[in-house]
């Protein structure tokens, strides 16, 4: 921050049209006030009054987000979208460092192949995802069922109650590896060669080049990686709300706190709790994700 | 524009004020040889190349079963070996009956993505472009503001805005309309905090002056000569909001409940509804060749596009 103050200072200089940056900036704004500002205002709003049989709308205060914190449906989809965070994230950015340098390390043939294939599902719609993944899980003309019978073990049913989290999890997991992986990637190259090779010249083994440059070298990427992935993992949506078609028992209306929030909206038609969720929720997701960047930045001084 | 402003933008000038970052700044390296270790000759490692084929089988394992699948009748779907061809080859006449099932409808749905994207997600890019442009070049009253609200806006998720932005667009009887889908996708905070971060260094700011000398306007100076420059960056937010547009579903599914209005994803889900419902007419070969022709079009343009973007600036979202 004190680079952007000297900066500022050494820049600031008279300038004639002072306003200009306006010109550019203002659409941005308007939309911006109109598409983002304006309904997240409105939701905090409504999720300040309450819909009553007798006296109508009437102001509750916070009393919707304490009804929340009293929910025990909402506790579990909370709870969920946690563990979800704590186990699916962990293995896909691993799943992603581990690629990126392989595909750094100028010992793979094809680099540019594997990078662009591995890279590619990010381009698939989740719906189109779940859908596939949904199918191979699915016992109908599913593939698990059928290699459960071909090897004669007793696969597990992927849709059942109790590995419907994992299937999900292996369906980001696909979705996203690669994406982080390109972000990683993106770092690695930015490293300056000079400091191989002052390491080569020190005798560095490969490992060790890993270990003391590639890694410290990546954690600004983590973080925002770890970021996104939060973001991610607490407001999960598509995928179990596509597969809740093909595992309706599995999947209940407040398997995550998205779905929740939907569900409250268009089957329960109480915006107002739906609303003190969804806010509640964005305000959690931001909270963490805060504290990830801040947890990464201290670490890194 | 005059050969001395030319002659500026060659020489290359001294970087405008800068978005602060975190990490180091950008540094090309020349050349990979003789790098990531020890040697100066790597031998190509085959334990390496065999755990990145298993990554790549499983990153095109889906791929595969898509297309595999899309070949099939809807009883060989049920009947045959899901990871190869079985039955009567029947792509052809699946595709035929994807776009002419329900009198069209999967071509308007077509029709329905492709104005969103090229409305919403080229309205986005531009948008973003303008501002990020904006903020890095000018200095004006309240931009530490925009740029306070702007990264406090790269971290709201899109799906947390999803259930507000319905409850409002209801409430001012938007919903069900193509606005309700393209007017949220036109902001993209991170789209415009990677122009910011491109443009402050890819766009001389003594070349700017030396345009303002020759006495060319601040709009014009930005569509002929900066755009140019900031091509690479544009393509990199224009590949992000495309495959963001592409694939919407959340919002859609929220906003619309006519079938006229639909984008391939919402469609796809109902007609995957329709065939799980009791009672419904299954139709999963037409869902599976319609997911299909879905990814086709996202997947040529990604492949397009990802030849001009620079990896650099994704990451570059990751120095803030």
């Amino acid at each position: 921050m004190a680079a952007a103050v000297v900066s500022r200072a050494v820049f600031r200089r008279p300038r004639r049209r002072r306003w200009t940056g306006w010109g550019f900036v203002g659409p941005f704004l308007i939309v911006f006030a109109v598409a983002l500002v304006a309904p997240v205002c409105y939701a905090i709003y409504l999720s300040l009054f309450r819909q009553q049989l007798i006296g109508g709308n009437a102001f509750v205060g916070l009393a919707n987000y304490h009804l929340a914190l009293s929910d025990p449906r909402f506790w579990e989809s909370l709870r969920r979208v946690l563990l979800f965070l704590a186990v699916q994230v962990p293995v896909m950015l691993v799943l992603a460092l581990l690629a990126a340098l392989a595909l750094d390390s100028a010992r793979l043939r094809w680099a540019a192949v594997y990078r662009l294939s591995i890279f590619l599902p990010y381009a698939v719609p989740a719906v189109v995802a779940s859908l596939m993944w949904g199918f191979m899980y699915g016992s109908q003309f599913g593939l698990v069922a059928r290699l459960s019978s071909l090897l004669r073990v007793g696969l597990p049913d992927p849709l059942s109650s109790s590995w419907v989290l994992v299937s999900i999890g292996n369906i980001v997991t696909w979705e996203f590896a690669g994406y982080n992986m390109l972000i990683f990637y993106a770092a690695l190259r930015a490293v300056p060669g000079e400091l191989y090779e002052a390491a080569s010249i020190d005798g560095a083994t490969a490992l060790g080049i890993v270990r003391w440059i590639k890694l410290p070298a990546l954690r600004p990427a983590l973080v925002v990686a770890g970021v996104f992935s939060v973001i991610g993992s607490l407001q999960l949506f598509n995928e179990p709300n596509i597969l809740q078609q093909l595992a309706p028992d599995a999947i209940g209306t407040s398997f995550t706190p998205n779905m929740y929030a939907y569900n409250l909206s268009f089957a329960g038609q109480e915006y107002n709790y739906s609303a003190a969720i969804a806010i509640g929720m964005g305000v959690i997701t931001m909270v963490l994700a805060y504290a990830v960047q801040l947890y990464g930045r201290r670490k890194a001084a | 524009m005059t050969a001395a402003t030319q002659a500026r933008a060659a020489a290359g000038a001294k970087p405008g004020r800068k978005p602060p970052r975190l990490g180091a700044g950008r540094r090309g390296r020349g050349g990979r040889g003789g790098r990531g270790g020890t040697g100066a000759r790597e031998r190509h490692s085959v334990v390496l190349s065999a755990l990145m084929t298993i990554m790549l089988c499983y990153a095109l394992l889906p791929l595969f079963w898509l297309v595999v699948n899309s070949a099939k009748t809807q009883r060989a779907l049920f009947t045959t070996f899901g990871l190869w061809f079985g039955g009567k080859f029947a792509l052809w006449s699946n595709i035929h009956q994807v776009l002419t099932y329900d009198n069209g409808i999967f071509v308007r749905w077509l029709a329905n993505t492709v104005v969103y994207v090229v409305v919403g997600a080229g309205g986005a890019t531009f948008l973003a472009t303008l501002a990020g442009y904006g903020m890095a070049k000018y200095d004006f009253p309240g931009k530490r503001a925009v740029f306070a609200i702007v990264l406090g806006a790269v971290a709201i998720p899109g799906t947390a805005l999803a259930v507000p932005t319905f409850l409002l667009f209801s409430r001012l009887h938007l919903t069900n309309t193509p606005w309700s889908v393209i007017l949220p996708s036109l902001v993209s905070p991170l789209g415009l905090y990677l122009i910011w971060v491109y443009a402050a260094d890819a766009v001389p700011t003594e070349l700017l002056e030396a345009a303002r000398i020759d006495g060319a306007g601040e709009f014009r100076t930005f569509f002929v000569i900066s755009m140019r420059l900031l091509t690479p960056g544009v393509v990199t937010v224009l590949l992000f909001t495309v495959v963001a547009t592409w694939n919407n579903y959340f919002l859609p599914l929220i906003m619309l409940s006519n079938p006229h209005w639909y984008p391939l994803t919402v469609g796809l889900n109902d007609w995957n509804a329709q065939s799980s419902t009791a009672g419904g007419q299954a139709i999963y070969n037409l869902v599976i060749t319609g997911s299909l022709l879905t990814v086709i079009p996202i997947m040529i343009a990604f492949l397009v596009m990802q030849r001009y973007w620079r990896s650099g600036l994704a990451a570059g979202s990751v120095k803030q």
